[in-house]
């Protein structure tokens, strides 16, 4: 078989270039902590609850050692300081500052050294917990069947997580392979995780830890019903990325939506807070196997998906530069792209199939993440289930891993439960029915895909070099992502931005690189069907 | 053809015969019975002459059904009256120079995603350069000066930029529809225009994939616009409206200005 003759010295400067577009921005990452990433230190160390205005209490603590300026030292240097100086347990310091009867500017600051053996022992319990859940995730992996990929993906949001429940495993047993849990409109700019189950939502369900929890709970169930393992998906993104991590790792989610850019560009969060956090949180996904999906579909959106689809490759570039500094193996990053040109544009399945293994050849490791069409979605749901079969088929021609469902009712409702039935079938029909077809065709050489592809190519990487040549935060402010300007000083988020101290310490990335870097580590992330 | 416009019923392939289609989904494990209850259902809904076409268990504790039927209602269209936006539409050039002649100085609109709604693709496509399927957005026409304040906004934000830059029009954009949350949040914004006091001379408009320019009038709005609208049918609108209410203002008064005259 023969593949799209892409040129591949072309392939190797764009990802030189993005690799300069990492490194530029890496020694400011390093400079800074956060409120999240401190929150979810606090979490990963087993702070975890609400007071009684349901304020939750990893920021109240943080939002104290703000307030007295404690934080660029680490949260965790302080807490390590509290067990010391009252000679306190963990979980007796945390209650004692939970209940209020403890404040950390009360407490006297000790040894680093000291504070290091304290905590140092903490986080690495934590981490062994998390370690034994990626393990348990990889036993069932093992354990259970898998299919072939495209894997499907399917979203449900009802708003309510019990209901959510219902129509998971309902999908599960048509034949989804990942389930998404689409989240609350406007949670990605609450600068707190709400806490507990919850059963009242906006376009989605809030992504709370209990939440987390209960839909896990089922779909293993589901996993042990259908004899497959069902993979749970949430968003990794916004204000509290880091913490969302966190939780993900505690609660044996599979995948996160974690993209480096798309808060700065598509949520308007400043741009240092994103670099910032979207550091920690994919680290902590490195650690914890999940994979990530990144969100190169929102580019297509507004921007049109044929003149703007060189933005897209550029952007799997960039984030694939930055998840590597964060230690996810490339089978961790699942890049995304989307099926979005205008149905009328003559040829437009061969620009789609051309961009697709466009990105297959170039990322080659990459759990790719295909997404359906929506823009061009109109309510004509013949028409659209018609562009979702196209769809499917680009998808299993190009062999795309993460296959997200378009649903024929697109633009007119979240999600109906035939909805997706209707959406598994058309998948499961083209995808087996085509299922070699991947084999047997080749393409022409200089033909319209292959200079397609090329040009696209071409177009990535001079922007890419531009990038790197001004900076990162330079070309976001100078508008060249998705058309859309954000100031390094705008945006939400930035007061929750703090330069670190000299003494500034968070046991966690040590462990988590340590790990992650070690010869040892290799997550297994899908079945056998996948690496052969 | 001789259609009755007063008794108007669904074409299957014959004139009046009635013929519909239709899907659903009933919470019960399928079985005869599960099939029966669909045919019963499409009945009580006004069909005869029910099949049920097509009938498929969904996680089986769901059946899925596609059903016909002929429809027994029929509908008197004469009886029909539906509010449409009150506007020529116009190209980019000529909405430039309807405001350059007839109005006479730049149109300043300020725009955003209100409430929780965090979906701009709609307010983007209207008001940024960039536009919508080949067309400019507001902000390209050199006789509009526009505000995309983006998404999230508070609609108290929204009203006092709008006081703030002395706006000839408002518009609003509303993604989100869940559980009817956009009617409260629309209601909300007209009557904080209202109570502002500046409610006569800006002109309030809606917009979105749910809205319907009978819906937006409901509400108290001047305008809604659905899916498919382009940047130059909200400019025609906007600019029509403003030279009329400009017009009435000046009528009032007594006076008439000279540009008025064609």
């Amino acid at each position: 078989m023969m593949r799209l003759d892409i040129d591949m010295a072309l392939v190797d400067r764009a990802r030189w270039a993005a690799s300069r577009i990492a490194d530029g921005i890496q020694p400011t990452i390093d400079a800074y902590t956060t409120t999240s990433i401190e929150r979810c230190v606090l979490r990963l160390l087993g702070v975890n609850g609400v007071d009684e205005n349901d304020v939750p209490l990893p920021n109240i603590i943080v939002d104290q050692a703000q307030a007295s300026g404690l934080l660029e030292d680490g949260i965790a240097y302080w807490i390590g300081s509290a067990m010391l100086h009252e000679g306190a347990s963990l979980p007796e310091v945390i209650a004692r500052l939970s209940s209020g009867k403890l404040s950390l500017d009360k407490v006297r600051p000790q040894d680093r050294e000291g504070v290091e053996q304290t905590i140092q022992h903490e986080a690495n319990r934590v981490c062994a917990n998390i370690t034994q859940l990626r393990l348990e995730r990889e036993q069932l992996i093992t354990e259970l069947n898998s299919t072939v990929p495209p894997y499907l993906y399917i979203i449900v949001a009802t708003g309510n997580i019990y209901e959510d429940v219902i129509q998971a495993k309902a999908a599960a047993k048509c034949g989804a392979d990942i389930i998404a849990v689409i989240r609350s409109t406007g949670q990605s700019l609450l600068d707190y995780v709400p806490y507990g189950p919850t059963t009242e939502g906006f376009g989605g369900t809030y992504a709370t830890q209990a939440n987390f929890r209960i839909m896990r709970e089922a779909l293993d169930e589901a996993s042990r019903e259908c004899g497959r393992y069902i993979r749970l998906v949430n968003y990794c993104s916004g204000l509290c990325m880091p913490e969302i991590a966190a939780m993900g790792a505690l609660e044996r989610l599979d995948m996160m939506l974690n993209d480096a850019m798309y808060g700065i560009l598509f949520r308007n969060i400043n741009m240092l807070r994103t670099f910032i956090d979207q550091h920690f949180s994919r680290m902590i996904n490195a650690y914890a196997g999940v994979i990530i999906n990144t969100g190169e579909d929102n580019y297509l959106t507004t921007a049109d998906a044929y003149e703007e689809a060189h933005t897209v490759l550029a952007s799997q570039f960039i984030n694939e530069a930055l998840a590597l500094r964060s230690g996810l193996e490339a089978g961790q990053i699942g890049l995304g792209h989307a099926y979005e040109m205008d149905p009328d544009i003559t040829d437009g399945f061969l620009y789609e199939l051309a961009q697709a293994e466009m990105a297959r050849i170039i990322f080659p490791d990459a759990p790719l993440k295909y997404m359906p069409p929506t823009k061009h979605m109109t309510g004509n749901i013949f028409k659209g289930h018609l562009m979702d079969a196209m769809f499917n088929l680009a998808g299993v021609i190009s062999g795309q891993t993460i296959q997200l469902l378009g649903i024929l009712t697109e633009h007119v409702h979240t999600p109906h439960l035939q909805d997706r039935y209707l959406a598994i079938e058309n998948a499961k029909y083209i995808m087996n029915n085509a299922r070699h077809l991947r084999e047997e065709i080749s393409y022409k050489k200089g033909g319209i895909m292959e200079k397609r592809a090329n040009e696209v190519l071409a177009k990535a990487t001079s922007m890419l070099e531009q990038v790197a040549d001004i900076s990162l935060m330079s070309a976001i402010e100078e508008g060249m992502f998705a058309s859309i300007k954000r100031e390094r000083t705008g945006g939400r988020g930035l007061d929750g931005v703090i330069r670190k101290s000299e003494r500034y310490y968070n046991p966690f990335p040590e462990i988590f690189m340590k790990e992650i870097t070690s010869c040892n580590f290799s997550p297994v992330l899908w079945g056998d069907e996948v690496k052969g | 053809m001789d259609v009755n416009m007063t008794r108007i019923r669904p074409y299957g392939d014959t004139l009046d015969d009635g013929y519909m289609q239709l899907s659903f989904t009933l919470p019960v494990p399928l079985s005869a019975e599960a099939r029966k209850a669909a045919e019963i259902l499409a009945e009580k809904m006004g069909l005869e002459d029910v099949k049920v076409v097509y009938a498929h268990s969904i996680a089986d504790s769901f059946s899925f059904f596609v059903v016909y039927g002929r429809c027994i209602h029929s509908v008197d269209m004469t009886a029909i009256d539906i509010p449409k936006v009150d506007a020529d539409f116009m190209s980019y050039e000529e909405i430039n120079e309807f405001i350059e002649k007839r109005i006479g100085r730049k149109i300043v609109v300020v725009a955003a995603c209100t409430g929780t709604d965090a979906h701009t693709v709609g307010i983007d496509a209207i008001i940024n350069m960039k536009g919508y399927r080949g067309e400019y957005g507001l902000e390209r026409y050199p006789w509009f000066v526009t505000y995309n304040l983006g998404s999230q906004v508070p609609n108290e934000d929204l009203v006092a930029k709008a006081i703030q830059v002395d706006a000839d029009a408002i518009l609003v954009s509303q993604v989100v529809t869940q559980r009817n949350i956009h009617i409260d949040n629309l209601t909300h914004l007209a009557e904080l225009v209202e109570a502002e006091g500046i409610r006569d001379r800006v002109l309030l408009i809606v917009g979105g994939p749910r809205i319907s320019h009978e819906l937006a009038i409901e509400l108290g709005y001047d305008a809604g616009f659905g899916p498919g609208t382009l940047p130059s049918h909200v400019g025609s609108f906007i600019a029509q409206a403003l030279e009329r209410s400009i017009r009435n203002r000046a009528e009032a008064k007594g006076a008439y200005p000279c540009q008025m005259n064609p």
